[in-house]
């Protein structure tokens, strides 16, 4: 493997810090623009020539944008593909851009250019995916951040835009402000107390839907689910983010009063059930990453509910993105089997908490 | 695998409950998981897309965009409806009527209000269009049998060299 991680800015983990409101129960505020060059077929029907030089266009207009010296560009149509899976586990690139799914290969011209909290998908769905990633609860900063890309670029590089429909996206759900806002969000109390199916519908209601933390895939692993604005037309940027904000709010209150609940009714099972789960990781010889993520989870909980104290935040992050199979290989240098990844993920974990003991 | 509580749909959900150290599954199918309240997927899906259009399309006077090709991409709405995706930019005024109809079915709305965008006076960008560009058009509408179209480009093509 040639991609070398510790080159990106804050080798791209930034968001994993743990700081920002609410942190312990939203992980990540992510916030995206989609955007489009005008003359140019969209990214799946252009010819590859075209897609080079919607590339060559985008990166001519890079050094304009504020805070862009220290970014990297990295081509991804050039990479392998445990590079581009890594570069996906990370939550860098998006399965498209990484070309993961064997009826979506990776295109000519895909190329992601990755400053510190923010990042330029090229040749996604559409030509350009401005996106700004932050750690914790933080979407005003989140947007005015790729706000301002998105002026930078826009003043450089003409976009598609049509006075009545907005800006023109491949796919007609993402046309107007393109706009896709989403919080990843840890709900535990909600799943143990049955309460989630109601909440979820509840939200599907009020305009907004959900799905598990690795995107496309519907699975939910670990209680963690990405919220995220289901239309883009008709409202503006400010109304379709301070409605997401106001749901979420709500979500997070629902979630505090389950813990409540669950402690009050049923304390000193819980208590013993998280404390399991801790046992479980910091003593396993052998993890799937299925099991690293829900035991994570039960971890996570606990920590938040002040049961386990001195492991912080910011280390179960961390397990959540460096215990999955792409890491564990990148860090052991070459490729390993499943076997081999539950060992080394077991290790890994059994390490990181080994570091940090609980009190 | 079928469905946790019917027994009978094929899953496509897996709800992973845990509680401390355990771990259940609770897999469902598309109707149960929606009587469960639990949305299946975040973007409207493709068929969902390609779906709405076609009821757009059967509540529309005939003759309308069907017949309509794109003479940037040449794209027909028969492309978008297989594929989901729109070809190129231009493809909206191509099919306007349509997209207007399906944009406020999806959106509940057709009207943009969001930041309005002033694209940089020429000048500032400098590009026309290269004889690059028009080869890859030129191709396109080659392979989709847009023999009249082909014809135009070369022609500009030939103004350009
Ligand atoms: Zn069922
Ligand atoms: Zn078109």
């Amino acid at each position: 493997m040639t991609l070398d991680l510790s080159l990106l800015p804050s080798g791209g983990v930034q968001w994993l810090d743990a700081s920002g409101e609410h942190a312990d129960i939203v992980l990540s505020t992510r916030i995206r623009l989609a955007r489009n060059v005008e003359g140019y077929a969209f990214a799946s029907r252009a010819r590859d020539g075209e897609r080079l030089r919607v590339l060559a266009q985008v990166r001519d207009a890079i050094p304009g944008v504020t805070g862009s010296d220290d970014g990297v560009m990295l081509r991804v149509d050039e990479m392998e593909a445990g590079e581009r899976l890594l570069l996906h586990e990370r939550h860098l690139v998006s399965r498209e851009l990484a070309g993961l799914d064997a009826q979506h290969p990776v295109r000519s011209g895909a190329a992601v250019f990755l400053a510190r909290q923010s990042s330029i998908m090229i040749n996604e769905e559409d030509h350009l995916r401005l996106q700004s990633l932050r750690s914790g609860f933080a979407v005003s900063e989140a947007f005015s951040e790729v706000e301002a890309i998105d002026r930078e670029i826009g003043a450089r590089v003409p976009y598609a835009y049509h006075p009545e429909f907005g800006y023109l996206t491949a796919c007609p759900t993402n046309t107007g402000t393109g706009l896709r806002a989403s919080v990843l969000i840890h709900l535990p109390g909600l799943v143990l107390t049955k309460e989630i199916g109601k909440v979820l519908a509840g939200l599907q209601q009020m305009g907004l839907t959900y799905r598990g933390l690795y995107g496309e895939g519907s699975e939910v692993v670990g209680n963690f689910f990405q919220m995220s604005n289901q239309t883009t037309l008709g409202r503006s940027e400010e109304e379709l983010l301070d409605h997401l904000v106001r749901v979420v709010r709500h979500v997070v209150e629902r979630e505090e009063e389950s813990r409540r609940v669950l402690l009050r009714d049923a304390g000193y099972i819980i208590e013993d059930k998280l404390w399991r789960a801790y046992g479980t990781l910091r003593y396993a010889r052998s993890l799937t990453f299925e099991e690293a993520m829900n035991f994570l989870s039960g971890v996570r909980l606990a920590v938040g509910l002040n049961l386990i104290a001195g492991l912080s935040v910011y280390t179960l992050n961390k397990l959540l993105i460096f215990s999955q199979s792409a890491h564990l290989a990148y860090t052991a240098g070459r490729a390993l089997t499943e076997n081999e990844a539950n060992l080394a993920r077991a290790k890994f974990v059994r390490k990181a908490l080994a570091e940090e003991p609980d009190k | 695998m079928v469905c946790d509580v019917c027994k009978e749909g094929d899953v496509v959900i897996d709800l992973t409950q845990v509680e401390g150290a355990e771990v259940r599954h609770l897999r469902l199918c598309e109707k149960c998981a929606a009587e469960r309240g639990v949305e299946t997927s975040l973007v409207v899906p493709k068929q969902q897309v390609t779906e709405l259009l076609q009821s757009v399309h059967q509540h529309m006077p005939a003759a309308s965009d069907d017949a309509a090709r794109c003479t940037f991409c040449s794209s027909t709405l028969r492309d978008f409806r297989s594929s989901g995706r729109l070809g190129c930019p231009h493809c909206y005024s191509a099919f306007e009527k349509s997209l207007r109809e399906l944009l406020r079915r999806v959106h509940g709305n057709s009207r943009h209000v969001g930041h309005r965008y002033v694209a940089p006076s020429e000048g500032d960008v400098e590009r026309s269009v290269t004889a690059g560009e028009l080869r890859d058009r030129l191709q396109r509408a080659i392979e989709s049998e847009q023999f009249e179209m082909a014809a135009d480009i070369r022609d500009k093509l030939r103004g350009l060299e």
